[in-house]
């Protein structure tokens, strides 16, 4: 797991991003403080040997996923919450959900935790995380996944192209 | 060598390669007005600077007049005033240029700038800040998407419709080129059969994959082009529109950050051109004297600037909408199309299925092999 004390900053730099990044009142605050996330979940990345799923972390959502919310955010001047302050609380029953939720999702990563101490602590020195090793565990080991993503993929395109002819359409008539 | 050690190096070569690139990048300043000028028939900035010769025939002659403009223009930038409008976002807007510099600074740690120097750490194969790096190729590709943030940001934190519309429209541009940027790299990473800078140099041995992918290297060009919003892509600077663009409300060394990144990503695309496909730091006895590596990628990157100078002194800006179309509808297509041969080709070729006409090829011009 590299220099502990690396670890220790960076986990500070991303949980606070993270915390940072909800209670943010400016919607393109929330966005870099995730950006920040995002950067220091990529070193954690590179950390474990795996230095592929860092630059893909970075160049997908760091850069394209994230360049498109601040973009939607910014054409639809967006950034401050005017008047939905109230509404964002949400329904009482959304409340106790979340809080349920939130401790569940707490509960099953802590049994996770407490299970893997002591075993397996160093697996990922040992694994060959090479782009060259990670594209051929893709393709032959995982091919049918990997397409089931590809058709989804396509999936969405299909549907944002079919919604905005859609649209041309009608303004057009 | 021990992880400090790397890291030592690391340090120190990236500081020296920075303090370099900084300098570069006021000179490139100097080249271009230079050459813009020579271009338009102009003489150019000639007064700042210049190395006194004796007379002759009692006319007062000058050598190398203007050589001190960087210096002067750095000097203009540094005592202006560093003014803030009012009603800007403040913390977004000191940190745009910085987001800026530093994605332009970063991408220089996978260049490789020589073979193997005399000198060299024993398990370094070329010269570099970080060489050896197996994903080099990709942290490109990462640093450049990161390099929106500087525009995008510039642009909304300055409170003006116009800076925002300048810094949306660059940033559209830039994500709309970056695919075809990313299908046009795949085609050196498999010719080389790597995604380390250092290896696909070594693949261009003997040849350039210009000359073997010529189109890539075409459709590469044009999207460094308007990656770096140069002319004739310039759009997010368009004076008639948009005024400055996202730089609009930026003043003395602010907008001369936003000035350096996009003239080191000039030299930094240049010396990436170099590298995909005019064989980085290899040219002829490269291999008995290493030294001369660093002679050839400057060289490589002189002539890209010079180049992107001259397109820029050429060619009209292109209108919105064909830009968009020409990056959707004509780059993506005909990279995906190279692509898939390229691939298609590669895999019949380790087949055998060319073996006779190689040969044949190989025997005709001997010096291919």
């Amino acid at each position: 797991m590299g220099n502990p004390i690396v670890f220790l900053i960076l986990a500070g730099v991303a949980i606070v991003a993270a915390i940072m990044m909800v209670t943010s009142r400016n919607a393109v605050y929330s966005a870099l403080w995730l950006v920040l996330n995002f950067s220091a979940i990529a070193i954690f990345y590179l950390l474990l040997n795996a230095p592929f799923i860092a630059m893909v972390q970075i160049t997908v959502y760091a850069g394209a996923i994230m360049v498109l919310f601040l973009f939607v955010i910014m054409l639809l001047g967006a950034e401050q919450l005017r008047g939905v302050t109230a509404a964002i609380g949400g329904e009482r029953w959304q409340q106790v959900l979340a809080v349920f939720s939130g401790l569940l999702l707490l509960g099953t990563m802590g049994i996770l935790v407490f299970q893997g101490m002591g075993d397996g602590g160093d697996t990922a020195v040992t694994i060959n995380s090479s782009p060259a090793a990670l594209g051929v565990r893709l393709f032959e080991v995982y091919t049918f996944p990997f397409e089931l993503t590809g058709i989804l993929l396509l999936a969405a395109m299909i549907g944002v192209a079919i919604f905005s002819f859609k649209k041309k359409k009608k303004e057009e008539s | 060598m021990t992880t400090s050690q790397i890291a030592l190096w690391g340090l120190v070569v990236g500081f020296i390669i920075t303090l370099i690139m900084v300098t570069g990048f006021a000179y490139t300043t100097l080249f271009e007005r230079k050459l813009l000028a020579r271009l338009q028939v102009r003489f150019g900035p000639n007064r700042v600077g210049y190395i006194p010769i004796p007379s002759r025939k009692g006319k007062e002659r000058k050598l190398l007049g203007g050589f001190m403009q960087p210096a002067a223009d750095a000097v203009k930038l540094f005592m202006k005033e560093d003014m803030t409008p009012a009603k800007v976002d403040r913390v977004v807007y000191f940190i745009a240029p910085m987001m800026a510099v530093f994605t332009a600074i970063a991408i220089l740690a996978v260049i490789p700038w020589a073979g193997k120097l005399p000198g060299l750490p024993a398990q370094y194969e070329y010269f570099a800040i970080a060489p050896g790096i197996n994903v080099g190729v990709l942290y490109v590709l990462a640093i450049t998407s990161l390099g929106v943030y500087g525009i995008v940001l510039a642009g909304w934190a300055s409170n003006n419709k116009y800076a925002v519309l300048g810094g949306i429209r660059a940033t559209a541009q830039m994500i709309s080129y970056e695919l075809a940027m990313g299908l046009t790299i795949l085609v050196p990473i498999m010719l080389a059969d790597s995604m380390d800078m250092g290896q696909i140099v070594a693949g261009q041995k003997g040849m350039w994959y210009i000359f073997l992918q010529p189109i890539a290297a075409i459709v590469f060009w044009i999207v460094i082009m308007a990656e770096l919003q140069r002319a004739p892509f310039d759009m997010s600077e368009a004076e008639q529109e948009l005024s400055a663009g996202f730089s609009v409300e930026y003043g003395s060394m602010r907008f001369g950050m936003f000035f350096m990144a996009e003239y080191m990503k000039m030299i930094i695309f240049s010396a990436i051109f170099a590298v995909f496909f005019l064989g980085g730091y290899r040219g002829p006895f490269v291999d008995q004297f290493p030294v001369l590596g660093l002679v050839y990628t400057t060289l490589k990157i002189i002539f890209g600037l010079f180049l992107m100078i001259w397109i820029r002194a050429s060619l009209p800006r292109l209108r919105y909408d064909q830009l968009m179309a020409f990056g959707w509808k004509r780059l993506l297509p005909i990279s995906v199309i190279n692509f898939i041969v390229v691939g298609v080709a590669i895999v019949l070729v380790e087949e055998g299925v060319f073996d006779s006409l190689i040969r044949s090829i190989q025997q005709a011009i001997p010096f291919l092999g």
